[in-house]
């Protein structure tokens, strides 16, 4: 039923997936990021309380998650060509992608810090820690176990995005999904393509799930 | 029981370390003001043992977080070795702070680091070397007898293992001030104990004042030298330790020197006398003379010994006679032979 072409081209719509899905992932954690620290220290009860800066981030974020990923992608593609110079291919997907998951992965991660107990918090406020100190040393450490769960439900996320990105020039799995499942009815593409991707996101989970394990010095 | 005499050396002729004056705090609710704190003057002498005692929700706690401004007063100010805390800038709070160490209630210790970097934290934030942070450590955890689990994760420690850590770690730094907040409330009594030793031996051996944040009087009377007793966001009543247990002013003093069962509202009998005495006179039969000598006969309603300060002093509530010419006859050889009796039932 596969000839090699055919393997040679979900080989290389299983690499490409995988590449936007990292690529992306990297991205829109290192901008959730900055964006949950943000957020964490400035609301009302945070450490540097800014209720200003706290609302408007706030509601950029949440403006930005409802937004339907295939409607957001069409219309920032004149923002992707100006980064990448293109809007079709792999690069071009991650443009779109980390604009929708970023937000998203500011939320999780806001709320892995938040998950942080506030004694502990205090406590470093007592010793004269200062607000930089307190990210570094106590928010992201302490909450370490959760973010690497975290970035695992993002990266799965991220690749659920990717495969819709094949309907708009995007490439990877979820373009041979739409090329040779949809418009040239091959349901034996489309079934390999589902399966590929479900294999994927058990890798991706499970390795998040034992990472997340190893890191937590909570259980003894 | 201890043996100690009460003459060891009298902290508290250093000078202030902590002086707060008229402090107030204030906090918004909705559009109603409600204060936590008000008129809150407290003078806290180099080298003492200081309680602050009160129920929950009395303001206990946030006064000692005003103190290092993790609560920053709305009246009113906190001086601390003269400096006004208040006044200072961000760097400069922060620089101060590290001359105060804090322990909690729940311990606050960072879960994701074992017990040697716990201590090493606060040497890590005013930019010590790892290697002299940790032996520093080292000699801290050694201090307080955990050297042995300095490679243990929080999870692996008990409450009184955890309290200790949290002792190593504030003291690293080489504080002036330990603020404990409740540091034994979560603890059992045993425990409570050993940590309540640690910190006077601390306060003896290393000359550091310590501030204790409690709901309980056995706290107060173990270790503190001083003690202030807060009640709805005022002090109540402030003195030596000894002198509030013998001469209680306030009503809510002379219900913490009592248990509970005692409270007035919950005893029906009249004529209770509270008695006290010292140790040098519990080795007499102090009671059993009064009866003798004045032929009336007295119901004891509670008796208890208590450790004050490492010394032991008695004290029982009694139930005089209902006719008064009986009650003055005993009264009158209390006053005699200085046995200090006071009546009870009128709080």
């Amino acid at each position: 039923m596969f000839n090699e072409a055919l393997v040679e081209l979900l080989w290389e719509g299983t690499v490409d997936t995988i590449y936007m899905t990292l690529v992306s992932t990297f991205f829109s954690y290192v901008f959730g990021m900055v964006m949950a620290m943000v957020l964490v220290i400035t609301r009302s009860d945070g450490i540097r309380p800014q209720p200003v800066v706290f609302r408007v981030l706030d509601v950029l974020v949440n403006l930005t998650r409802s937004f339907p990923f295939l409607i957001l992608m069409i219309a920032v593609i004149p923002f992707t060509r100006w980064v990448v110079g293109t809007t079709i291919g792999n690069n071009a997907t991650v443009v779109p992608l980390v604009i929708a998951a970023a937000p998203f992965v500011a939320r999780l991660i806001e709320q892995s810090l938040l998950e942080v107990d506030k004694g502990v918090i205090e406590a470093a406020q007592s010793m004269g820690a200062s607000t930089w100190q307190i990210l570094w040393k106590v928010y992201l450490p302490e909450a370490r176990p959760s973010l690497i769960n975290g970035s695992a439900i993002a990266a799965t996320t991220i690749l659920g995005y990717s495969a819709m990105s094949g309907a708009v020039g995007g490439g990877g799995l979820g373009k041979l999904a739409i090329m040779y499942g949809y418009n040239r009815y091959q349901t034996d593409i489309m079934f390999a393509t589902v399966v590929l991707l479900i294999v994927i996101v058990q890798v991706l989970q499970s390795f998040g799930d034992w990472a997340t394990r190893k890191s937590d010095k909570r259980n003894g | 029981m201890s043996e100690q005499n009460r003459t060891e050396s009298e902290p508290g002729t250093a000078g202030p370390i902590i002086a707060i004056e008229n402090l107030g705090k204030k906090f918004v609710v909705g559009k109603t003001e409600v204060y936590a704190l008000r008129n809150i003057s407290l003078t806290i002498e180099k080298g003492e043992i200081f309680g602050i005692i009160g129920r929950s929700g009395a303001g206990k706690s946030t006064l000692v977080r005003c103190i290092n401004m993790l609560e920053p007063p709305t009246e009113g100010r906190v001086l601390f070795e003269g400096r006004d805390m208040g006044a200072l800038s961000k760097a400069e709070l922060n620089i101060v702070r590290r001359s105060m160490g804090m322990i909690f209630q729940q311990f606050n210790l960072l879960m994701q680091r074992t017990a040697l970097d716990n201590v090493c934290f606060p040497l890590e934030l005013s930019g010590m070397s790892r290697e002299t942070a940790r032996k520093r450590a080292m000699e801290m955890l050694d201090l307080v007898g955990l050297s042995a689990r300095a490679k243990a994760y929080p999870s692996q420690l008990s409450g009184g293992q955890k309290q200790r850590v949290a002792i190593a770690r504030a003291l690293a730094p080489s504080p002036k001030a330990l603020l404990c907040d409740e540091a034994t409330s979560a603890l059992d009594p045993e425990t409570t104990d050993s940590i309540l030793a640690l910190i006077r031996q601390i306060n003896r051996e290393m000359g550091i004042t310590a501030v204790v944040i409690t709901h309980e009087m056995d706290v107060i009377e173990k270790i503190c030298h001083k003690v202030a007793i807060i009640s709805k966001g005022v002090i109540a009543e402030t003195g030596r330790v000894n002198q509030v247990f013998f001469h209680p002013k306030s009503d809510i003093a002379r219900r913490l020197v009592v248990p509970e069962a005692l409270h007035p509202d919950k005893m029906v009998v009249d004529h209770l006398y509270r008695l006290i005495f010292d140790g040098q006179s519990s080795y007499e039969p102090v009671l059993a003379n009064l009866i003798l000598a004045c032929g009336q006969p007295v119901n004891v309603m509670y008796a208890s010994t208590r450790d004050i300060g490492g010394t032991a002093f008695g004290q029982m509530v009694l139930q005089f006679p209902d006719d008064p010419a009986a009650r003055q006859k005993i009264l009158d050889y209390a006053a005699e032979n200085l046995i200090y009796i006071e009546e009870f039932s009128r709080v």
